[in-house]
């Protein structure tokens, strides 16, 4: 099969994609100052207007974690640093193909690769980011240590399901340039479809409040959204130290496992034409 | 184990040529497709073998399919029909520096080029040195490669691509690198390559350089495999079929024209007697006998000197003298007196040409019809292509040495 083929030249090449790895990291923050310094930076930001906005102006009240907590801050962060880390993969995987159009007209190597470097990269960028967030939570007095063994497998798993969107709108960007604009739209809209600024049982009470949301189906395709499963994963972990259910990350597998699958087969469907294309 | 480094089997290429290009999903669902486009064949069942350790040169006008060709040898491009089967490490030189990041140093990009090239991290390692050193920028390698000058990004470009030591190399049109130093090491590197027992794939417009190198020459046309075969064969039918609108009545590719006048035979003389290689500086005169068809009245005859890989050193005619010679008989002779001919020893090819007074139709134009072979009048026709002749002078006089004087003048 050929996507038993494609992995196995993938692997034989996985120098390349180690230094293709390097040279996205490195070259990201070349040439300023801060240099990786704002890899943090730009959470921070984030975090401080995020928390300013909805958690002190409009008073988005976080729920009740672990030990009493209750602090916006790091009830944001949860979500949003692995929003960040999937739109990185996503938007980046999506450009790579574009980005990289001289590489792939003049040599040859696995394709795949160039997608699956900003996957690699963004796994790097992410784990700094979470391991600082980790941090941030024992100053808060919140010790998520003995969880990183979970962290990691969803880590891994977000990181796959990003990389198989990555994978397919790469292709679709080459031969429809209009992708990433729409692309850049739908980001929004599931951006404000995810809990990632407000909790989701904001989400459930508006649910009982409103029955035509039940009656046009509205909650299950809300339901349906994997980044709120994946959200709620990330913080079950950090924010309420406890274990996500099953039944939502037996769905998050099958979801990755297809759109996976989905991205590698588009891709090797449409890869054979990209010298000429781009 | 089969003998060849790469056999092609009926490959055939398809492009499209796009009339309207609009990547735009709107319009593709107005039109219900993406855009109009047709469709030419690049590569039309194309079909040779490379034996392993030899030189092979692919040659074509522009657009013939040469670089198309070779970046399915290089599996960049994706044949539509057809096969490549390549036995052995590939690697392809089609852009220096391709894949070079900005802004990192010399150092990171030659490791990022080498593994893109199929090189491991240790290989490299191992290789580092020699390829710095052969690109010459053992003080820049921790520059970054913006900061580089085109030539320095070109050489490190190059020098990483020959240090993957592939057994096949393909090559396209980046042999015109960088300085005249940097060239004579690129070539060493080529030959060092071929007694390696090493493939080269060649796609160039250099004629003489092909000459040299190739063990064999393939001509494309318009997607198809013209010839494949002996250099000097397979470039004089190429230069044959450059001129081919010229085709009349004369067949073959390296004789055309309308055939009234027909050149027959050339012969070198020397103070009136016929010599196999006149010296250089000898009086030389070129004999060239004509034959007619049909009667004309003013013919141009010309002859044009090459040297071995094609290049023209000097294309006397008859008009730029202001003659045009009477053709009405049957046959007849023109000569080309040449005093003191300058060429240096070695081998030249004449091309012999009968043209109407516009020279734009040729009666007949015989390319290399002549192999001319040149002797050393003195030591110093041995060097380039024509002597000048030189006399020196100098304050104070100058000490004559008696070696290098001839017999007679010798103190």
């Amino acid at each position: 099969m050929s996507v038993v083929a494609d992995v196995r030249s993938i692997v034989s090449r996985r120098e390349l994609l180690l230094n293709l790895t390097v040279r996205e990291l490195r070259g990201k923050y070349k040439g300023t100052v801060l240099g990786w310094g704002w890899s943090l930076l730009n959470p921070l930001a984030t975090t401080i207007i995020f928390t300013l906005v909805f958690g002190f102006v409009l008073r988005v009240p976080p729920p009740t974690g672990v030990d009493g907590l209750s602090n916006y801050a790091l009830f944001l962060l949860c979500a949003l640093l692995p929003w960040n880390f999937l739109s990185a993969i996503m938007t980046g995987g999506m450009g790579s193909l574009v980005a990289n159009a001289n590489l792939i007209k003049k040599t040859a190597f696995p394709r795949q690769l160039l997608v699956i470097s900003v996957a690699t990269a963004g796994i790097v960028t992410f784990a700094i980011e979470m391991s600082v967030l980790l941090v941030v939570f024992l100053f808060f007095g919140v010790n998520s240590l003995f969880f990183i063994p979970a962290l990691i497998p969803l880590l891994l798993l977000l990181a796959l399901y990003g990389l198989g969107l990555g994978l397919l709108l790469s292709v679709v960007n080459v031969y429809f340039r209009d992708a990433s604009h729409f692309v850049g739209i739908f980001m929004q809209i599931w951006f404000y479809a995810t809990p990632i600024i407000y909790p989701r049982e904001l989400v459930d009470r508006v649910i009982v409040d409103n029955p035509w949301v039940s009656t046009y189906q509205l909650d299950t395709l809300y339901a349906l959204n994997p980044m709120v499963s994946f959200a709620e994963a990330f913080r079950d972990l950090l924010y309420h130290q406890r274990l996500p259910e099953a039944n939502q990350m037996i769905y998050l597998v099958a979801v990755t496992a297809a759109t996976l699958l989905l991205g590698m087969l588009a891709f090797n469907r449409w890869q054979g034409r990209l010298a000429e294309e781009l | 184990m089969s003998d060849a480094a790469i056999e092609v089997v009926d490959l055939s290429k398809r492009f499209r040529i796009y009339h309207e290009r609009n990547q735009s999903i709107k319009i593709a669902l107005m039109r219900g497709r993406r855009a109009s486009f047709e469709e030419f064949w690049a590569l039309r069942d194309v079909s040779f073998e490379i034996s392993t350790g030899s030189t092979f040169g692919l040659i074509g006008p522009n657009g013939s399919g040469k670089s198309t060709l070779l970046k399915c040898l290089a599996q960049i491009l994706v044949p539509d029909s057809g096969r490549v089967v390549a036995h052995g490490s590939m690697s392809a030189l089609l852009e220096l520096g391709a894949g070079f990041h900005p802004e990192l140093s010399g150092r990171d990009n030659v490791y990022l080029n080498g593994s893109i090239l199929g090189l491991s991290r240790r290989e490299i390692d191992r290789r580092f040195d020699e390829i710095v050193g052969f690109a010459g920028l053992e003080h820049f390698i921790d520059t970054p490669v913006k900061n580089y000058s085109s030539g320095m990004y070109v050489r490190l470009g190059f020098s990483v691509a020959i240090n993957v030591e592939p057994e096949i190399l393909l090559v396209d049109e980046v042999l015109a690198v960088g300085d005249e130093e940097f060239q004579t090491k690129c070539m060493d590197k080529f030959r060092q390559f071929k007694a390696d027992g090493r493939t080269v794939v060649l796609v160039s417009h250099a004629l003489g350089a092909l000459r040299q190198m190739c063990d064999q020459v393939a001509l494309l046309d318009h997607g198809q495999l013209q010839i494949v075969g002996d250099p000097a064969e397979v470039l004089d039918a190429y230069v044959g079929a450059v001129h081919s609108e010229h085709t009349g009545a004369i067949p073959g590719q390296n004789r055309w024209g309308s055939g009234e006048v027909l050149i027959d035979k050339v012969e070198v003389l020397v103070g009136g007697r016929g010599v196999d290689a006149p010296a250089t500086g000898d009086d030389v005169t070129l004999r060239l006998h004509w034959s007619t068809s049909a009667p004309v009245a003013e013919v141009v005859f010309g002859v044009i000197f090459h040297t071995l890989d094609g290049k023209p050193i000097s294309g006397p005619n008859t008009m730029d003298e202001g003659f045009v010679i009477d053709c009405r008989g049957r046959s007849g002779t023109v000569d080309l007196q040449l005093d003191r001919l300058l060429l240096v020893a070695g081998e030249y090819d004449l091309a012999l040409a009968a043209y109407d007074t516009t020279i734009t139709h040729a009666y007949d134009h015989h390319h290399n019809a002549f192999r001319l072979r040149m002797r050393a009048g003195g030591p110093g026709d041995r060097h380039g292509v024509v002597t000048f002749a030189p006399r020196w002078d100098a304050v104070p006089a100058p000490k004559p040495y008696k070696r290098w004087l001839p017999a007679g003048q010798r103190p």
